[in-house]
């Protein structure tokens, strides 16, 4: 089967700035990808070169068996959704409008949507569950029917794949699993590749079916929540210590952060 | 779920049905009205053909008044476009059309064509042009080599040359005292009065295209508002899209500043006006700007030359009278 995405020996670099090293790694087709790791350790840098919008210095990028460099950003743009960290709120476009430009790589330069496309909106926002909001403005919106907008553009792409960075950071706890739990549906259901990025790693143990670690650039881990959540794995990542024993819901890994004041019960 | 607002091209024809009526009736109240004879009565019978087309009345509606209510209404929709397509592109709602030097440069060259003792056209026109052209690629060349921040130092490279060129204009003004000082500032204030016939060939050439150009690229400046990381995850090449609207506008500005100085509000006035009655989809406010803003000027420009008893005033001076209190008033709506 054609992996979603192939990495081969991949260097990024923001002038003398090295960001990835020599990365090498596939994501299966249909799978539910979660890239973990401390802050600045390359994981919105390798996101936006997947996604074609950052250029690498070296190495091959392929999105379903086709290099990156051979696609039209158009042509991309309908295979690849992204949900970026930061929506903008201060232009007062409304709810069915911002949805309705995920039609965009599909209309032609001066294409008015038509019927369809509208449908598709309608369907898209019926998912995600923001259909009563369409009238409302998005600096009205709370931060969790936000980020359930911008995904609701992002399926009006009608993509393969769909890449979030960090979709769960400053949401409650309630919307959280709202959002992670959509998104599972979505791979389920539709056969959607979802890559996202998080700093919650119990969220990764629980949804992911591949996760990679990563910190300054390189791989700590790639694998199965077993493989990857593990004390040794995190402790080199995080250089902090944390205690990893089992999920009482799931047959994945759970980690709890342990303050200084805990240190002494930790058995390490 | 609510899908049954009019959609997009319902909205889109009737916006530009009833603002094109009301550039007609403006035009036609342009055409009618003057400083001096003949008045609204008479000229309609010249406009809709009921009097001899030789007369001294139809002379003065076709020859004089008609050349100046074209160049209002291309001024006024060149301006507000510009303002529009700034504001969009810089993501910033105080940029106005002037703001990558082009006042600037344009003010230092025809200044200095009217110190030099040019004709307004084309000595002084040609001079502003050129100052705003090397202005903007003075600009462009500033700001080009830094990417990552690229709207932020074009704001930037834009206010600064802008403000070593007020230095040189006021010390031009400083050392001039004969009468070239009035024709100076009137030109800093902008003036409609040197309006002709063959000037304005030119701007009816260069401007209805650049207005379509602007136009088809409505939906990338709709993604762009959203920020250039969600346009470019659309698909749009929000280089080259950029760099095109940057340029294009630049350019529409410039041919219009070098015929009618310096018109001040209007760019950033009908914009903001209208983004408030229409919203902020740029394929309405396209058209919007271009019928809404040309209709804004010629009423001005009536106003300008109706007001005062004797003469008439430069236009700059009404847009900014009406101008600034309707900004504030809108502001003040738009919290509330």
């Amino acid at each position: 089967m054609i992996p979603a995405v192939r990495i081969e020996n991949l260097y990024v670099s923001y002038g003398k700035r090295v960001i990835l090293h020599n990365l090498s790694f596939q994501i299966p087709d249909g799978s539910f990808f979660i890239i973990i790791g401390p802050n600045s350790s390359g994981k919105t840098t390798l996101l936006k070169t997947m996604a074609g919008v950052v250029k690498p210095q070296q190495g091959v990028v392929e999105i379903l068996g086709k290099p990156l460099a051979d696609y039209a950003k158009k042509t991309l743009a309908q295979k690849i959704a992204v949900v970026p960290q930061y929506t903008p709120t201060d232009v007062p476009f409304k709810v069915l409008e911002v949805v309705l430009m995920g039609r965009s790589p599909h209309l032609s330069l001066a294409g008015l949507e038509q019927k369809r496309d509208l449908e598709i909106a309608a369907a898209a926002m019926a998912v995600t569950r923001v259909d009563h909001l369409a009238d409302r403005r998005l600096d009205q919106l709370s931060g969790g029917e936000l980020q359930r907008v911008v995904i609701a553009r992002a399926l009006c792409q009608q993509p393969h794949l769909i890449m979030l960075d960090e979709p769960t950071a400053s949401l409650d706890l309630a919307h959280q699993v709202n959002i992670m739990d959509l998104l599972e549906g979505l791979r389920e259901e539709r056969g959607l590749t979802v890559i996202m990025i998080s700093h919650d790693v119990n969220l990764a143990a629980m949804y992911g079916d591949q996760l990679l670690l990563m910190k300054e650039g390189q791989i700590v881990s790639l694998g199965t929540p077993r493989q990857v959540i593990t004390y040794a794995e995190l402790e080199q990542a995080y250089d902090c210590v944390l205690l990893v024993d089992d999920n009482p819901l799931r047959d994945v890994p759970r980690v709890t952060l342990v303050p200084k004041k805990f240190l002494h019960q930790v058995d390490c | 779920m609510n899908l049954h607002q009019p959609p997009l091209l319902r909205r889109l024809v009737s916006i530009s049905v009833l603002l094109t009526l009301l550039l007609l009736v403006s035009a036609v109240l342009g055409l009618g009205l003057g400083s001096a004879p003949p008045q609204l009565a008479e000229s309609l019978g010249v406009l809709f053909g009921q009097a001899d087309s030789e007369s001294m009345t139809a002379t003065i509606i076709w020859r004089l008044r008609l050349p100046r209510v074209l160049l209002a209404a291309l001024v006024g929709a060149t301006l507000s476009l510009g303002g529009l397509v700034f504001q969009a592109l810089l993501r910033n709602p105080l940029a106005e059309p002037y703001i990558l030097g082009v006042s600037g440069g344009s003010a230092v060259g025809a200044i200095l064509g009217i110190l030099l003792g040019l004709a307004p056209f084309p000595g002084v026109a040609l001079l502003a042009f050129a100052g705003s052209m090397a202005t903007l690629l003075l600009v462009l060349i500033l700001a080009a080599g830094r990417a990552a921040s690229q709207k932020g130092s074009l704001l930037l490279a834009g206010v600064m040359v802008n403000a070593f060129c007020s230095a040189v204009i006021m010390f031009f003004i400083s050392i001039t005292q004969d009468a070239r000082l009035h024709n100076i500032i009137y030109w800093l204030m902008g003036d409609l009065s040197q309006a002709a016939p063959d000037r304005l060939a030119l701007l009816l050439y260069l401007l209805p295209p650049c207005f379509v150009l602007i136009f088809l690229l409505a939906r990338p400046l709709n993604l762009l508002a959203l920020g250039e990381e969600v346009a470019m995850y659309m698909g749009i090449n929000v280089k080259t899209v950029s760099y095109t609207l940057l340029v294009i506008t630049s350019l529409m500005v410039s041919a219009i500043v070098c015929q009618s100085g310096l018109v001040g509000f209007v760019g950033l006035v009908i914009p903001h006006l209208l983004r408030l009655l229409l919203g902020p989809d740029h394929r309405l406010l396209i058209p919007a700007c271009v019928l809404g803003g040309g209709s804004y000027l010629v009423l001005c420009d009536l106003l300008s030359r109706v007001l005062p008893s004797q003469g008439e005033m430069p236009v700059g001076v009404i847009t900014a009278i009406i101008g600034a209190p309707l900004f504030i008033l809108l502001l003040q709506r738009s919290r509330g």
